[in-house]
């Protein structure tokens, strides 16, 4: 049976299916789309009415569809090396024209399906059918899928199309790109960089820029050394805005609104304080969910954090939980035993495998870093330019571990999972010398694993099981010495 | 009548066995030196009963630990990783240690103990330099048998610098050295070095607190105990059981289990 699904959740599922319809319609009609980092001022862009899209939910969308290893391999490919990120992999890829497909039969115009692919079929009692020839079970052909392979939108474009054949052939060549919104997103006609939440940015987007020739609206937000943003810094960051603007009115050819732009601040601040919220539902014990499903609602925060329907959607998640914690229920499909942070973002190639392990032992994820990342409220042009100075990767080490022991003390945890994450040295960097304060300061143990946010190949999951046995086995001896002593 | 336990401790290079009467004597141990995915283990388990006129009926309480465990699910009462395996082993024959330091076949882990029980600890990522494995690879370009490294080692005379960074460069690093003719016991002595500053990089990720145990294959090449003592700081302690130490530490567990049944 399908898992149900709250209203709030729906919701939010529209907003961002919506975020990405309205873009395609835009671009079909001629309309300027534009990519954006995730913590660019979006409110700037909301503002002029502009259609944009964020890679990195489409990267992390693209991985979680098991297309990150084609699409990174292309990168790789276009020369991009393979240390790089690997969200900003494919991202580059997709810029360049890569595309995941269907294989298919240029003669008849039929998919070639994978033998490898489907799930096992069922009878009408919910047995699984055996072939009699293999004695293995038979595959549903509604589940099963055709090959992946490579494709590219400029090659398609160049095609032929004088005679009918060749209208077909390009035409099922254009359709048979994979169907997900992530991988259908348009092509951008301008790129808006603030690189707070990671310096590869800067590089990944002027790439962008030079490779479709397109304008590059860039806000640098300097690493900050000190956990209070200095004013200069709040001067620096505020000029950049106004020449953002700037750049935004001859792009599009409009003034400045300055009534949209106070609008899509109200709508930004309100979605803020209902993510707030939402976050904090995890300090409940057990919790009416799971840290995991808050990054699923990334997507909403990130690409439309200044629009009215998000905040909307989070305030109606925020009344499905609320009714959880009154009636005792939770999302989480097992008893909570324990709860841990889960440190970076998740392998999302390898979800799945990240969560086999936590189910089978109790282990719920109640805190991640993100809710303070993207809850930030400010009431001036000022205070936002202040607001985007701050994001997991532009703080120093003091500001880092105040965010997470916060959270993990009001989320009440018993250890923290951390994800070295090959596609973030900036942030798996300082995690060594986190995990040893955390220890210090809270008292809880915790286990690090090897991963990656996009690229399979760096996922192991024999190791990240023994991890997290022994993170598991670790939190039980702590509990157990904590009782003797009569905490 | 005495209560008998079995511990099974499957690494990635070796499968090991202690059986346990009463949850403290050893009464029987075997060791075959190929592990996970080989016929190592039931052969460690054939040895280990037959050393002991037993038989897998007479045993009260099976455990599996290291890489292999869940391969040994339909013998075994219960699996524990090999993590806090090694600390309950340690921690038997140590009862004031407070940190392990576990070289393994592919992996190392620093443990920190508190109690007789882990209570947190740090493994290496996805790299097998420093590890048993690595010493493996260096013996066999020498031309040496690992377990006379730590012997060689100790006649070194003059510092050969060998990079820690990967296994295959490091590989051609000492040949290189053997191409100039430089000593093979000074480059030895390099490998064990550079075992050491890895393991040691490691270790101060959480924490070195005396007593310090080293368990695993590699604690019994001295020049590796002594190399990562000078690093550390700290006098290591090292078992001739170092090699059967998961699986002590499993049959202890097993013991301890056993108990808890009985209990209800």
């Amino acid at each position: 049976m399908a898992k149900e699904v709250s209203p709030g959740v729906k919701a939010l599922r529209k907003v961002v299916e919506d975020v990405y319809a309205d873009a395609r319609k835009a671009h079909a009609e001629g309309k300027l789309v534009g990519w954006s980092s995730s913590k660019f001022p979006c409110e700037l862009a909301e503002a002029f009415d502009l259609n944009v899209m964020y890679p990195e939910n489409q990267a992390a969308g693209i991985a979680a569809n098991r297309d990150g290893e084609i699409m990174c391999k292309a990168a790789e490919d276009l020369g991009f090396d393979n240390d790089i990120c690997g969200y900003a992999r494919i991202s580059l890829a997709y810029a360049a024209g890569k595309r995941a497909s269907r294989k298919f039969d240029p003669e008849t115009l039929e998919f070639i399906i994978d033998p490898s692919t489907g799930k096992p079929l069922k009878d009408e009692n919910g047995n699984v059918v055996i072939d009699p020839e293999t004695g293995k079970p038979k595959k549903d052909p509604k589940t099963m899928q055709p090959y992946t392979v490579l494709d590219d939108i400029y090659e398609i474009e160049a095609l032929p199309e004088t005679t009918e054949k060749e209208i077909a052939y390009k035409n099922f060549r254009r359709e048979a790109i994979k169907p997900y919104r992530q991988m259908r997103m348009p092509q951008p006609d301008f790129v808006l960089c603030c690189n707070n939440i990671c310096n590869c940015m800067t590089k990944w987007y002027e790439n962008i820029a030079r490779m479709r020739n397109i304008p590059l609206i860039m806000i640098d937000i300097p690493y900050n050394n000190t956990v209070d943003v200095h004013d200069t810094n709040v001067a620096y960051g505020r000029a950049q805005f106004d020449a953002a603007i700037h750049q935004l009115e001859q792009i599009t050819g409009k003034k400045f609104d300055e009534k949209k732009f106070e609008h899509a601040c109200e709508n930004a601040n309100r979605t803020a304080k209902a993510w707030l919220r939402v976050c904090d539902y995890l300090q409940y014990k057990p919790a009416p969910y799971s840290g995991f499903d808050l990054f699923n609602h990334m997507a909403d925060v990130v690409t439309a954090r200044g629009k009215v329907e998000a905040a909307e959607a989070f305030e109606l998640l925020e009344q499905d939980l609320a009714e959880a914690v009154k009636n005792g229920t939770s999302t989480t499909p097992f008893p909570e035993k324990f709860r841990v942070m889960f440190e970076g973002i998740p392998c999302w190639p390898k979800l799945p495998n990240l969560f086999k392990p936590l189910k089978a032992n109790g282990v719920n994820v109640t805190a991640v870093v993100y809710a303070p990342a993207f809850g930030f409220v400010y009431n001036n042009m000022d205070e936002m330019a202040r607001a985007y100075y701050k994001a997991p990767n532009s703080v120093c080490i003091e500001q880092g571990v105040d965010w997470r022991e916060g959270i993990c003390r009001d989320n009440k945890v018993d250890g923290v999972l951390v994800h070295y994450n090959r596609s973030c040295k900036p942030w798996s960097g300082y995690m060594a010398e986190m995990q040893r304060r955390f220890t210090k300061d809270l008292g809880v143990p915790c286990a690090g694993f090897d991963g990656d946010q996009a690229d399979p190949r760096n996922f192991n999951e024999a190791q990240y099981m023994t991890r997290v046995q022994g993170l598991v086995e670790a939190m039980e001896a702590n509990m157990a010495n904590k009782e003797a002593e009569g905490k | 009548m005495s209560v008998f336990t079995l511990g099974i401790d499957i690494g990635s290079t070796a499968s090991k066995c202690v059986m346990l009467a009463d949850g403290h004597e050893i009464v029987s141990k075997s060791l075959v030196a190929v592990g996970a995915g080989t016929s190592g283990p039931q052969r460690a388990i054939a040895q280990v009963l037959e050393n002991a006129g037993k038989t897998k009926e007479d045993m009260a309480f099976i455990l599996a630990t290291g890489y292999g465990r869940n391969s040994m699910l339909e013998l075994a009462d219960q699996q524990m990783s090999e993590l806090s395996c090694h600390a309950k082993g340690a921690s038997f024959l140590f009862p004031d240690v407070h940190t392990v330091v576990d070289i393994g076949g592919q992996d190392v882990k620093i443990l920190q103990i508190e109690n007789g029980v882990m209570t947190n600890f740090v493994m290496n990522d996805k790299c097998a330099a420093g590890t048993g494995r690595f010493l493996d690879v260096m013996a066999r370009v020498l031309e040496v048998k690992v377990e006379e490294l730590g012997a060689l080692g100790a006649q070194s005379t003059k510092k050969v610098e060998i990079s820690s960074t990967c296994t295959v460069f490091a590989e051609s690093e000492v040949i290189s050295q053997l191409a100039q003719d430089t000593d093979k016991r000074d480059i030895i002595n390099g490998i064990h070095h550079s075992v050491a500053s890895r393991v040691a990089g490691l270790a101060h990720r959480v924490g070195v607190r005396d007593q310090v145990v080293m368990t695993g294959g590699v604690a019994q090449n001295t020049g590796v105990v002594k190399a990562l003592e000078e690093e550390l700081g700290h006098i290591i302690y090292t078992s001739p059981l170092t090699q059967y130490n998961g699986a002590l530490g499993a049959a202890l567990f097993a013991y301890q289990k056993y108990q808890k049944e009985q209990k209800g």
